[in-house]
């Protein structure tokens, strides 16, 4: 009757067995956190046999260390737990407000960012704000860890780096410096429990001048990968991140847009509101560098 | 016609006698009934939105370890050729995709979505016919073939099944008096009824050929007729009982797979489970007609309509029968006007049949009129209160659609609204206001209803109407200001087609007035049994006992001392005084009130991403009589939210070969609670002469207004207007950025 299998291992190194001894055997396999996209995939998409790995309750992907250099986050943390960490919540506003745009109240008791990335929709929200914040993601492998740059991650509609036998265990992400702030905004027809039509995330430090040293922006939606502009990052950078280069900014990310044709926007759509978000995000951005300048 | 209200229920808030089941997950609906041994039926459903069937071949499915029955269209009375016939499993020809062809019955769900999948179909694709430009024009493919409009004979093979028309006056002569007049063309697209429930049955047939189907349905007494007609059986055979309903605002008013669950029952001998997923709810049921309403409207300097025309032409799907009668009957309601001319088409596409939402035809319609008074009240610069008080329809006025209006509230619910603190607080420059008027004409129909007293003086009511809406409280509290007797002690029952007289089903915003008329009538049968029982026990006269506050009393003027005999008193001596106390009345009601409304929508607009967002949405409407008045705002607050999502997200996405892309709740945009402002509601009352307490339907007209009112907001904000539906972001911008 049951078209799946389901194991929960307790340790790393159980979970990498098992899910190298099913490879081997050419079985699919079906890495599991919150579930909130894989079940309801698995019930209408493609409900064809897996094996469910289930690594929610691992301590490594539960983690959550705040050290000098580095914050680590376990990738199977349900977003509604980060979102009452106020520690995170005031190093990444954000990438947290990301997390909590995604479904419902109930949703958030379960979703993660790494089941959000590992889901590598196009339109995933967290994506473009571990983007800007420079996030490493840590993977584990039978060799122990290996690291991947969050804009690396993503290879196509619904593909990853990720091998067979592998799984995210978390994100490294640097400590961001004085005067940095980020942002993240999305587009979505209605208030939420909806899929971002177009999103747009800005990172951005501020030095003591109020000159922009170092910008990332990464915009989501409009291409079959969440982009990481460089271009736009660039209007910013050596600017007081004023309007000029903020609307400058807006028109790299329309430009750098791919956008398609579909149910949820066309494509002069896309690459307009694309625009649109960078900016606000970057002026959101902006006020937070202002305020964390010390 | 009801004193000037002095009531003791009417009108207060109880609880409703069904809550408890409802909230505590108790209540049993459509797929919650299981039987022993019981299968599952599956439905085979077309990829393709218009083609040939050159074949059909079951026998692998059959085959199928755990299937127990396969079936096309072959399987049922070939002499039976109606539409409704062919839209629950095709015959020749799909029509549109999602069109049922085939069904399984397997003893689990996977085992019969399996046997699907080994079905054998072969298909000729034809093109398919997808909108009404295409359907209308000369040469147009054909979606039926034999298809002529209005069944002339001497006229040629027509997408257009049917077409209305009705007139008054002189528009050449009216027009020419004008100082002003408006033109403009408007489209609405197809939207879903969206309830919450999808269509589930569970049918079971015994070797003797009786029939017995549970189902969600508004009319249990219909799901038994379509249900006989398709099978070539009588009524008598087949006994449906209804569910509680999980939403159905129209849409659960016809049959989709009860037929097919009791032919598979039939052929295998067991009990047939048939349950929908949300794409198939999506993609075969409901919707609302896809509609284009052309208005010209002509009026004097001083507001005064002079002529109007309507051009309407509707969607009906697959097979003829869209709601544009109503349309028409409709769209001129609300003004009194002297010269018009009203067309309206019915025309076949390669689209699910569409089904009747809430109002059926009237929101289409009037989102093209009311846009056009807007118009009107721009080009005239006068306040579009105004405009519409000078031309109001009222008590004496005859209706576009022939009868001469009996007291009606429109006038009351558009002074209402001028005084109403909403209305007067004047919007900041951010915030764009637009008015409309809303209308529906309401139905009444048969219904019957009995009221059983117990021993203990407790009161049973058992009527035929499911309940959508609050209907039950409403139910019992008629009874209790008819009786007298306390709310708690009434609970109401919805029956069976074996349990009670007939009844149609609930809609038309039928139900409080017709099944609560009859409510009422049986409550007096009982009232007169009282009176004579209490004559038998102080041996007088029944004309010297009168009923009053609850109990039986001597009449003024009867020179007797005895106590006075409440309903409990009397229960406890039925046996001794003739038996159980049962009261009844069925009926056939007259006189259903037409209910008008006036919204208005304050919106604010992003510029930049073309987002409209409703700030404030006030509905006015005329009750009759408000029996619960939380009911009755239920129904306006739903309405509204109904309309708003139709004006600003919701739509069918069909691709170019007739494929919804769109067939979920994710992209399928209704409403989410944190989209909407509270929806304040002011109820006005001008009683219904033809109801004991002046009821007025009140279900239907509340989701009329807010089209209009929606469109007529963004266009007060943007100076232009925008005379297609959905306001959607993506329509918004690119209109905004034309504009520029």
């Amino acid at each position: 009757m049951s078209n799946f299998g389901y194991v929960a291992p307790s340790t790393v190194e159980e979970t990498l067995a098992v899910l190298q001894r099913a490879t081997d055997q050419g079985q699919r396999t079906q890495i599991l956190a919150g579930g909130t996209d894989v079940i309801v995939q698995f019930r209408s998409l493609d409900s064809s046999h897996r094996l469910f790995v289930d690594i929610k309750s691992l301590k490594e992907t539960n983690d959550v260390r705040i050290e000098n250099e580095h914050i680590f986050v376990g990738a199977a943390i349900p977003s509604g737990v980060l979102n009452e960490n106020a520690e995170l919540k005031a190093l990444f506003p954000g990438l947290l407000e990301a997390a909590d745009l995604i479904g419902s109240t109930q949703i958030q008791g379960r979703a993660s960012i790494g089941g959000n990335l590992c889901n590598s929709s196009p339109a995933g929200d967290t994506i473009p704000a571990l983007i800007v914040n420079s996030a490493l993601c840590v993977i584990a492998t039978s060799e122990g860890t290996r690291t991947v740059p969050s804009e690396k991650f993503v290879t196509g509609v619904g593909r990853n780096c990720l091998a067979a036998h592998e799984f995210l265990l978390g994100f490294q992400i640097p400590r961001p410096s004085a005067g940095t702030g980020d942002a993240y905004l999305r587009f979505i027809p209605r208030t939420e429990m909806d899929i971002a039509v177009a999103g747009a995330a800005v990172s951005l430090s501020l030095n003591h001048e109020g000159i922009c040293e170092r910008a990332r922006v990464s915009i989501g939606a409009v291409a079959p990968t969440p982009l990481l502009v460089s271009s736009a990052a660039e209007a910013l950078v050596g600017t007081t991140a004023d309007e000029d280069a903020l609307q400058q900014a807006a028109q790299a990310c329309s430009d750098a847009a791919q956008p398609i044709t579909d149910k949820r926007g066309t494509v002069e759509y896309r690459r307009k509101v694309v625009g649109v978000l960078c900016r606000r995000a970057g002026a959101i951005a902006k006020d937070r560098a202002l305020s964390n300048r010390n | 016609m009801a004193e000037v209200a002095n009531f003791k229920a009417i009108g207060t808030r109880p609880i409703r006698p069904d809550g408890v089941e409802k909230v505590t997950g108790r209540a049993n609906f459509g797929a919650d009934l299981n039987l022993p041994d019981m299968l599952h039926g599956k439905v085979l459903r077309s990829p393709h939105a218009h083609a040939r069937i050159k074949r059909i071949d079951l026998t692998k499915a059959q085959a199928m370890e755990g299937v127990y029955a396969a079936i096309s269209s072959a399987d049922f009375p070939q002499e039976v050729t109606s539409s409704l016939s062919r839209n629950i499993l095709a015959r020749d020809k799909v029509l549109y995709h999602g069109h049922a062809l085939a069904a399984v019955a397997a003893r689990t769900p996977r085992i019969a979505e399996e046997a699907l999948a080994r079905i054998e179909v072969e298909y000729e694709v034809l093109p398919p016919v997808l909108t009404l430009d295409d359907a209308m024009r000369e040469k147009a493919t054909l979606v039926s073939e034999d298809l002529r409009t209005n069944d002339d004979e001497n006229s040629p093979p027509s997408n257009i099944a049917a077409t209305q028309r009705f007139e008054r006056g002189d528009v050449t002569k009216g027009f020419a008096e004008a100082d002003v007049i408006v033109q403009e063309e408007f489209r609405v697209p197809s939207a879903h009824q969206g309830y919450i429930e999808p269509h589930a049955c569970v049918a079971t047939s015994n070797p003797g050929g009786r029939v017995t189907v549970w189902c969600t349905t508004q009319g249990p007494f219909e799901v038994r007729s379509a249900t006989a007609g398709v099978l070539n059986k009588t009524v008598s055979d087949i006994k449906v009982i209804p569910s509680e309903i999980g939403g159905g605002f129209g849409g659960k008013t016809v049959v989709y797979f009860e037929p097919v669950a009791v032919r598979l029952s039939e052929l295998t001998g067991k009990p047939v489970k048939m349950v929908m997923n949300r794409e198939e709810v999506f993609r075969a049921t409901g919707p609302a007609s896809a509609t284009l309403c052309k208005i010209k409207v002509g009026a004097k300097k001083d507001g005064r309509i002079t002529a109007a025309t309507a051009w309407l032409a509707y969607e009906a799907g697959a097979f003829p029968g869209s709601p544009v009668g109503p349309g028409c009957m409709s769209v001129f309601a609300p003004y009194d006007i002297d010269n018009f001319l009203v067309e309206g088409y019915d025309v076949l596409v390669n689209k699910p049949k569409v089904a009747a939402y809430r109002a059926p035809g009237a929101p289409q319609s009037m989102h093209a009129m009311e846009c056009a008074i807007d118009e009107l009240a721009q080009k005239l610069d006068m306040d579009p209160i105004d405009l519409r008080l000078k031309n109001a329809a009222k008590e004496g006025t005859i209706a576009p659609y022939g009868p001469k209006f009996p007291p009606i509230g429109l006038v009351e619910c558009l002074e209402a609204a001028k005084r109403h603190p909403n209305y007067v607080n004047k919007t900041s420059e951010e915030v764009g206001r637009g008015v409309a008027v809303g209308f529906w004409f309401n139905i009444g129909m048969q219904s019957s209803a009995e009221v059983n007293i117990a021993e203990d003086g407790a009161v049973s009511i058992m009527e035929g109407s499911p309940d959508i809406g609050g209907s039950r409280a409403s139910m019992c509290l008629m009874a209790a200001e008819t009786l007298g007797v306390p709310y708690e002690t009434i609970n109401a029952h919805v029956g069976d087609t074996e349990s009670t007289g007939f009844c149609n089903l609930t809609g038309g915003s039928r139900t409080t007035f017709a099944t609560g008329l009859a409510v009422v009538k049986a409550c007096e049968d009982v009232i007169a049994q009282c009176k004579a029982r209490a004559a038998m026990t102080w041996e007088l006269d029944v004309e010297q006992v009168d009923w009053r506050d609850g109990q039986a009393v001597p009449k003024p003027g009867v020179n007797i001392d005895v106590e006075p005999l409440s309903l409990a008193d009397i229960a406890k001596t039925m046996s001794r005084t003739g038996g159980p106390l049962l009261g009844r009345a069925s009926l056939n009601a007259q006189g259903a009130g037409a209910c008008f409304s006036v919204n208005w929508t304050d919106v604010t607009i992003d510029r930049e991403t073309g987002k409209v967002d409703v700030k404030a949405f006030t509905a006015i409407q005329d009750a009759g009589r408000a029996i619960h008045p939380a009911y009755v705002e239920g129904q306006m607050q739903g309405g509204a939210v109904q309309g708003l999502g139709w004006a600003l997200n919701e739509e069918y996405i069909y691709n170019e070969n007739g494929v919804v892309e769109n067939a979920s709740f994710l992209d399928y945009r209704v409403p989410v609670a944190s989209d909407m402002p509270m929806i304040d509601c002011e109820i006005i009352e001008v009683p219904n002469p033809s109801h004991p307490y002046g009821v007025r339907g009140v279900g239907e007209t509340p989701i009329v207004a807010p089209l209009a009112a929606t469109s007529n907001a963004v266009r007060d904000l943007l100076g232009f207007r925008i005379n297609d539906l959905p306001l959607s972001p993506p329509n918004v911008l690119a209109a905004i950025d034309a504009a520029d």
